[in-house]
């Protein structure tokens, strides 16, 4: 990509830019089987994310909000991984997702488990964009203890 | 907005030339790094070696406890404390009995209304009557004050049962006066608001607010962390009866700031924290407290940062505040403008050609302000992101956050221009367009 300088290509992966300004499973739909909204007050990022739960498995996510492209991204790709998932499969997901971040770039996200989360695997060199990546993952994990 | 009162650099004054900054810099430690773009002084300015210096001769050849013990060394290190503090209190006009030391702008503000608080609570006897709030009345902020300068004053209001009000702005973010006119009244005992907006770069109508408040009788509480800082600032002439900075915006050590108050009114307030050092006479059963400054400085305190800030406050008028003013005028409008002139940026504030400090906060259509410091940031540029703790300002703007650069006497304008190079760059790289 032209334009692209430095390191940022290994944060900013043409997926991630994609996401941000072509976002997946973006809208609130009724019927969820659970929702949380979370804020990173430090930027005022927000997200709301609802499980919609089918048979005992998540058959849907779907998500509203504003923030960062890391923070947008993310959702989408959590709200492609988690269709068809066990409730305890997804959070083994958002926990490997989680260690991967906070590894400081020590642990490559695994892409068997995590899909196209293995794009977000740069953010976790850049410390203080590790709760952007989060942010969704954190409320389906609030969504999840609710059910 | 205009340029307040007395802070408007003289017609005279001639801005800081490139070579003149060039020489600055070289006093700046972390500036010999040349990768860095330094542009985040709103949040917290470098640190000259003079102040590096001050401290650690101090700690190093006259630390000892100030105020207490009859030792040759604390007879000296009290001296050096107390001289700090006349050099600060003549930085902004006041005198040195009218400038207590605080852990930071925050605190100070804090202090003030823990004190009306306590006032409230039905301390500090007859003196404090003057400061006692109850239901009816009111506390008026602006809406785009700092966290600081609000929720001090919501929690103020929620404990006594005053009520909090605003003057909002407009859609530039300028004050609407017509409604601050409206909105301070007789029922109006505290007027509290910016000297500078920390998001906006635009000052704020001090002398009118001051007017408007004096008419009613009202406290005003001058936040003026973006102010002395950068534009030289005389407390006396701007007829603020509160005023509170901090000393590391102003390239002075963290762990210290200024409450200003004028001397009456210092000594009518009760202490808000209290303990060693702020008393006369103790008894198991209540204490008699010593008149402003040392009435708010409880238990230990930052010496050394004290001596830091003096040697900042002596930097900064060696180069002279005048001077200063006008070099970061410059820089501001050379910001606004050319932020102003990208497309899909859209620069917050007064318009590019009205007086701002040097400090721009921008949005860039489509694009994250996380997103905006990170691509700056991979050049070295370093920008603050985020809401800059100012919140409702930027709810009423419409946006979540916001990307500031802001300046201080050492900035360049080829600092500046090598922002605007990567914002402009930014906006291709995150696609705009799309």
């Amino acid at each position: 990509m032209s334009g692209t300088s430095g390191g940022l290509g290994g944060l900013y992966q043409e997926v991630i830019l994609d996401l941000a300004r072509h976002p997946h499973a973006k809208g609130l739909e009724d019927g969820a089987a659970a929702s949380s909204h979370q804020v990173n007050p430090t930027c005022g990022d927000e997200v709301t994310l609802q499980l919609h739960v089918a048979d005992g498995r998540i058959d849907r996510v779907r998500w509203d909000g504003d923030g960062c492209a890391i923070s947008q991204s993310s959702a989408s790709i959590l709200a492609d991984l988690a269709p068809g998932l066990g409730l305890e499969d997804l959070q083994v997901r958002i926990d490997a997702f989680r260690t991967a971040m906070r590894s400081k770039g020590r642990i490559e996200p695994d892409e068997d488990l995590l899909g196209d989360a293995v794009v977000l695997g740069g953010v976790s060199r850049y410390t203080a964009r590790v709760k952007c990546a989060m942010l969704a993952w954190v409320a389906a994990e609030a969504a999840l203890r609710s059910l | 907005m205009p340029v307040a009162q007395g802070t408007r650099p003289r017609p005279a004054e001639t801005a800081l030339s490139d070579d003149e900054v060039r020489a600055l810099r070289a006093d700046f430690p972390i500036l010999a790094d040349e990768r860095l773009v330094y542009l985040d002084s709103g949040a917290t300015s470098q640190k000259p070696r003079a102040v590096l210096d001050a401290e650690r001769a101090y700690l190093e050849h006259e630390n000892a406890a100030v105020h207490r013990g009859a030792h040759t060394l604390a007879a000296e290190a009290t001296e050096r404390f107390e001289d700090a503090r006349a050099t600060v209190a003549e930085f902004i006009g006041a005198d040195e009995d009218e400038v207590s030391w605080t852990l930071n702008a925050t605190a100070a503000l804090n202090t003030v209304a823990g004190a009306i608080g306590h006032a409230s609570a039905g301390r500090g006897g007859a003196e404090a009557d003057r400061f006692r709030l109850r239901a009816g009345d009111e506390i008026v902020v602006t809406e785009l004050e700092h966290h600081a300068n609000l929720i001090p004053w919501q929690e103020l209001a929620a404990r006594t049962g005053a009520t909090l009000r605003f003057v909002p702005i407009d859609d530039d973010g300028a004050l609407r006066m017509e409604e601050a006119e409206r909105v301070i009244g007789s029922a109006t005992r505290i007027v509290a608001f910016s000297h500078v907006s920390n998001v906006l770069g635009g000052a704020l109508p001090v002398a009118e607010l001051v007017g408007l408040a004096q008419r009613v009788g009202a406290l005003t509480v001058l936040d003026a962390c973006q102010s002395v800082p950068h534009l030289p600032v005389d407390v006396r002439a701007l007829g603020v009866d509160l005023a509170a900075f901090s000393g590391h915006k102003m390239l002075g050590p963290t762990g210290i700031g200024v409450l200003y108050g004028r001397r009456e009114l210092l000594n009518a307030l009760p202490p808000f924290l209290t303990g060693g050092s702020m008393i006369t006479t103790v008894t198991m059963e209540a204490a008699e407290y010593l008149p402003a400054p040392q009435r708010f400085e409880a238990g230990t305190q930052p010496v050394a940062q004290a001596i830091g800030l003096a040697a900042a406050a002596r930097y900064l008028d060696a180069v002279g505040m005048d001077r200063i003013a006008a070099h970061e005028a410059e820089l501001g409008a050379r910001l606004a403008e050319g932020l102003a002139a990208i497309d899909g940026v859209r620069l917050l504030g007064p318009a590019a050609g009205a007086p701002r400090v040097g400090l721009a906060s921008f949005v860039v259509a489509g694009v994250h302000a996380h997103d905006v410091g990170q691509f700056l940031d991979d050049r070295g540029i370093a920008v603050r992101v985020g809401h800059h703790c100012a919140q409702p300002l930027h709810r009423r703007l419409g946006v979540t956050a916001s990307t500031r650069a802001s300046t201080a006497l050492y900035t360049t304008r080829q600092e500046v221009d090598v922002l605007l190079e990567g914002v402009r760059d930014a906006v291709r790289f995150f696609g705009v367009a799309a």
